[in-house]
């Protein structure tokens, strides 16, 4: 699904990671920690084609992410959910278009997904929220509608940075239940988070991986958490 | 072509993803319709030139006159000689000595109706008419100079092939300038394109990151440039078309400034301003939109 093979990384200066070596299996559940500035994201990054990769080779798929073109690339982030550290929207359109967002720009028809949406909102908790402009709402209801995002095209793989960065213990473990809920109908998912106590309350429903990366290399933490 | 039809049926939602343009839309509004406005000036100089340089072309270069002045008792002799010379060059279609009443009809509005052309040593006039090949002028008058003393060849090429070439060249002008419009409209409409991308930078990272390929994005730009472009255009012509209608027509005087105007089907033309202008700000985003994309790695 997605592979990485001695994978190295810098932005410019030093390496910020080394040879990377790792399997996301369909269906696998990953958590991945370390450091604030370990490269967390840059990873994440790395496993949709928004970066590529300074040495080694990045597979998604069973392609060459370097040998894509920016089409296949596209066709790549429709099967890959990502919620972004920063979760990004379009400020011009109000919450639930923006949700609808990775439909439209696909060609689907946005009006017979119509109650998956409604379904999806009310799940987040934003249903009273559909029609605000996205500055217009809190870090953890812009968190909660980038998964919506992320999740609406039901796609293979879904990738969470920080998902629950900015939301109370209550949402993120419904954020959670949605994660699980995706992985047991197979999806790929891999979180970067900081939240020990959201690790081990995932560990208490599915069979999830941890990786921490720490000196610039992708390691299995221990079972100590 | 199929790419135009494709991008105005296609969907509205398209359009929604891009931020409501500010100023760029509204700057490419306002010099579609400048343009269009000076494009139509430019069709109708051209058009008049061309109409011009053709009809004084044909017209005058198909006459000419000759002119035998002698004295009273030598001239029948002399204008039948031209006549029979005129008969035998080759190239003339016919050639005919214009009557008294005619010579006085062209005399009348110098010197008043009573003229008695018949009593003044006016001279006498040949109007000559060429077939489509035309004849040798300086041959003709060497023969002449041998057999009509007193005959003068008025060819009007003299000051015909300026006239000419001047509506020729104006005509020339006329669509360059049209060419030149295109061109400043294009150039507009790329900037005002890379403005508004460069502006959306943020949108368009957003728009990657959900699966947007780079032809469904450039797709909301491209639409609606060529949509202001087009719609300014229409206002422009319209515009331009309506001053155009309004110039005071006196074919009767003829003269170019009263001749600068659209007819027959030419008041046609114009319509295909708006389209064009729509295909160049197409083309012209079109292009604007993949170089930008490329370059936002
Ligand atoms: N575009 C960039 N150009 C240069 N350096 C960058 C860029 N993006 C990130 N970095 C640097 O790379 C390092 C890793 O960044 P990254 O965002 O991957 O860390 P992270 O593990 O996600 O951290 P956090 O837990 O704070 O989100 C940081 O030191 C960061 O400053
Ligand atoms: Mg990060």
């Amino acid at each position: 699904m997605i592979e990485l093979e001695n994978v190295a990384y810098s932005y410019g200066g030093g390496e910020l990671l080394s040879d990377l070596s790792i399997k996301l299996a369909p269906g696998s559940f990953h958590f991945l920690t370390g450091p604030s500035g370990a490269g967390k994201s840059t990873f994440l990054k790395l496993c949709y084609a928004a970066l590529m990769p300074t040495a080694g080779q990045v597979r998604l798929f069973g392609a060459d992410a370097r040998a894509m073109d920016r089409d296949a690339i596209a066709l790549v982030r429709r099967r890959v959910g990502v919620v972004h550290q920063d979760c990004q929207f379009l400020d011009h359109l109000p919450l639930i278009e923006n949700v609808a967002l990775p439909l439209t720009v696909s060609g689907k028809d946005v009006a017979r997904e119509e109650t998956n949406l409604k379904d999806l909102l009310h799940w987040v908790g934003l249903t009273n929220r559909a029609s605000a402009l996205p500055p217009e709402l809190s870090g953890g209801e812009r968190q909660r509608a980038a998964l919506a995002r992320a999740v609406i095209m039901a796609p293979d793989v879904v990738l969470a940075d920080e998902p629950t960065g900015n939301i109370d213990w209550e949402m993120s473990q419904r954020l959670l239940q949605l994660l699980i809920e995706l992985n047991r109908m197979g999806k790929t998912i891999m979180v970067a988070t900081h939240d020990l106590a959201l690790i081990r309350a995932a560990k208490a429903q599915v069979q999830a991986r941890v990786l921490r990366i720490s000196n610039r290399r992708l390691q299995l933490a221990g079972a100590d958490l | 072509m199929s790419d135009i039809s494709g991008l105005i049926q296609s969907d509205v939602s398209a359009d929604r993803v891009v931020p409501p343009a500010g100023f760029t839309v509204r700057l490419t509004l306002f010099s579609a319709g400048a343009m269009a406005f000076l494009a139509v000036f430019a069709l109708a100089l051209s058009l008049a030139a061309g109409r011009l340089a053709s009809q004084w072309g044909n017209e005058l270069a198909r006459s000419s006159t000759l002119r035998i002045s002698a004295p009273a008792e030598q001239m029948d002799t002399q204008v039948a000689a031209a006549l029979r010379v005129l008969e035998t060059t080759p190239g003339i279609e016919s050639a005919r000595a214009l009557d008294a009443a005619e010579q006085q009809a062209l005399l009348e509005p110098w010197f008043g109706p009573d003229l008695p052309v018949e009593a003044l040593p006016v001279p006498r006039l040949i109007e000559i008419l060429e077939t489509g090949a035309g004849y040798d002028a300086s041959g003709l008058r060497l023969r002449l100079q041998g057999e009509v003393p007193g005959a003068v060849l008025d060819d009007h090429t003299r000051w015909r092939r300026p006239l000419v070439s001047a509506a020729s060249r104006l005509r020339m002008l006329g669509w360059l300038s049209i060419l030149l419009i295109g061109g400043a409209l294009a150039a507009m409409v790329t900037l005002a394109a890379n403005a508004a991308l460069a502006a959306n930078a943020q949108v368009i990272a957003v728009l990657r990151l959900v699966g947007a390929t780079d032809t469904y994005i450039a797709r909301a730009f491209v639409r609606r440039f060529t949509l202001r472009a087009t719609t300014g255009a229409a206002v422009g012509a319209l515009i331009g078309l309506l001053g155009v209608w309004l110039l005071p027509a006196a074919d009767d005087a003829g003269s170019f400034l009263t001749g600068l105007g659209f007819s027959g089907w030419h008041w046609g033309l114009p319509v295909l301003i708006p389209p064009l202008a729509g295909v160049t700000a197409f083309l012209a985003t079109r292009a604007a939109a993949a170089r930008v994309l490329r370059g936002l790695a």
